[in-house]
């Protein structure tokens, strides 16, 4: 208990929220991007899709499939070489923020190809029965469209991003979930552990529940 | 002002599987659609003519045959330029497909912003078409915030923004109940009436093909198996698959088990009589069976109106005598077309 205060005091907590924080934001924000075009590009070029294309959707489907479902802490370590490459270091907060966007892409893609999908053809039907072409018809109809469940999906992305973020440590990282590590459960202090956990709490249900604002706002239910 | 003409089309799909057959959704259809012309084209479900309609405006290719929607040859042309053209047809849908996240006003703004046309234009244009089809007050409402009526009315003002020569209905009015599907094709027939429209629409209701169209394909396996006037298809039908339709929105000739019934309860002789737009005098029918002592109740049947001509079949049971009822059956094939239900 005195151990937490004293984290509490000298700014040991705060330094933590503000570094998880600064890796999802920074994570959510470019892999949401680049989630977002991969995403939209799965949609449109499989069977039935504006752009219909089998080549690239087979060889995006399979980058997908392939990257998506290694364990966060074995990504850290197999994608090592390429953080050397991109960013010009395999340790500390650069290398972790580009794995974290890494796998918040392909994460990210396939929620919105998924709620993308629900977006009914005959919409997309009716924008090119209007003389739309492909890229106005995504820009303008797919996207807005299929904007509610997407939202909702993005809220999903974010905590599953909180999530990962917990490994930080493995790469010299910090954050909330290394902090609840070293302090709390290397040095026997559950008192930190679950403060770090409470903390954690509170940041998602406030994502979570903006997200479901912004969603019904979007979806007028 | 467009024709519309599809001649020979077909269009093939490739069967599931390395030696599956090809499956062959429109087999050869021609249909001359004349300008400002309401043409109906009727179906069962799998009959093709969802595939027919959309190859006209090109969101899918035909396979072999021409199409021509006014000058422009839908079959020639690459999809770039298709989309050009699309702006001369407007489409409307069974399941409205409205854009749910775009207020109505934006619904219909949408082919505009589309075409190109300037923001003001675009503005004055949408006032008007929602005052058209009554729903000037809602341009600030979503989507579902509207009735299936009124949705199908937004739609019609969408594809009528660009001021298109054609318009294209995929089962308009299906989705909707019998009172408002009449309000819907009432305001289809102004569209026709007053902007000079070809409208092609198709349908599997044969009610509403009585209601609105002057000429009618009838198709069935891909196949036109009948075309022409509604009234001449209507009081006339050549096909099984026609007869079938026109039973649906007439009670013409009673079905199998309902003639059993009617036998059932009626001991006389059944007949039954057609009535085509004042071909038969009916005085005359009702005074020969009176002059031969033969009474009369009629049992089934019905007459209508097809496209402002009257049609129906009546059928009749013949009481009395034998004798006086073969003779009186005798006479009246001399009025009129008669069969005797056997």
């Amino acid at each position: 208990m005195d151990n937490l205060i004293e984290l509490l005091s000298n700014g040991k907590f705060l330094e933590a929220t503000v570094q998880t924080l600064t890796y999802v934001v920074i994570a959510m924000g470019l892999g949401g991007a680049l989630g977002l075009v991969l995403g939209v590009l799965l949609t449109v070029t499989r069977q039935g899709g504006v752009l219909q294309n089998r080549g690239v959707y087979v060889v995006l489907n399979f980058l997908v499939n392939f990257f998506r479902p290694i364990p966060f802490v074995i990504l850290i370590a197999a994608i090592q070489p390429l953080a050397r490459v991109v960013v010009g270091t395999g340790i500390g907060d650069r290398a972790l923020i580009f794995v974290l966007t890494f796998a918040a892409t392909f994460g990210i893609a396939r929620l919105v190809e998924q709620n993308l999908l629900t977006v009914p053809p005959g919409v997309i039907e009716a924008s090119r029965a209007m003389g739309a072409g492909p890229l106005r018809t995504i820009l303008t109809v797919l996207i807005p469209e299929g904007l509610g469940p997407v939202v909702l999906g993005y809220t999903f992305a974010f905590i599953a991003v909180v999530d990962m973020t917990a490994m930080a440590g493995v790469i010299g990282g910090g954050g909330l979930g290394n902090l609840a590590l070293q302090y709390g459960y290397r040095q026997f202090n559950p008192w930190v552990t679950w403060a770090a956990v409470l903390l954690i709490i509170v940041i998602v249900q406030l994502v979570q529940l903006l997200g479901n604002i912004i969603a019904r706002k979007l979806l007028r239910r | 002002m467009t024709r519309v003409q599809m001649i020979g089309v077909s269009k093939r799909y490739p069967g599931r599987g390395a030696n599956a057959a090809p499956v062959v959704a429109v087999d050869d259809v021609t249909i001359d659609v004349g300008s400002g012309e309401i043409h109906a084209i009727i179906g069962y479900s799998g009959a093709g003519k969802s595939t027919l309609l959309r190859l006209v405006n090109g969101l899918e290719q035909a396979t072999d045959g021409r199409i021509l929607v006014g000058d422009d040859e839908i079959t020639a042309l690459p999809e770039s330029k298709l989309r050009s053209v699309r702006g001369r047809i407007g489409m409307i849908f069974q399941q409205f497909n409205l854009f749910h996240a775009k207020k109505v006003a934006k619904n219909v703004e949408y082919p505009l912003v589309v075409a190109g046309v300037p923001a003001a234009e675009r503005k004055r244009r949408v006032a008007e078409l929602l005052d058209f089809v009554g729903l000037a007050e809602k341009s600030g409402a979503y989507t579902d915030q509207l009735s299936g009526g009124q949705k199908q009315r937004v739609g019609i003002a969408r594809a009528l923004a660009t001021n298109p020569g054609v318009l294209l209905a995929d089962e308009a009015t299906s989705a909707l109940d019998p009172q408002t599907s009449r309000e819907v094709l009432a305001l289809l027939k102004r569209v026709n009436a007053e902007f000079g429209i070809t409208i092609i629409l198709i349908t599997h209701e044969m009610e509403v093909v009585r209601e609105i169209a002057d000429r009618v394909t009838v198709m069935d396996s891909g196949r036109a198996v009948e075309q022409g006037d509604v009234f001449d298809v209507f009081s006339d039908p050549q096909s099984q698959t026609t007869r079938r339709f026109v039973a649906t929105a007439l009670p013409t000739e009673p079905r199998a088990e309902r003639l059993d019934e009617l036998r059932e309860r009626h001991r006389g002789r059944l007949v039954s009589l057609t009535f085509r737009d004042g071909d038969v005098d009916q005085p005359v029918v009702f005074r020969t069976l009176a002059e031969r002592g033969v009474g009369v109740s009629i049992v089934h049947g019905g007459i209508t109106d097809v496209g402002g001509r009257s049609f129906g079949k009546l059928t009749l049971e013949l009481i009395g005598d034998d004798l006086k009822v073969e003779h009186a059956i005798a006479a009246l094939a001399q009025e009129t077309e008669l069969e005797v239900l056997v």
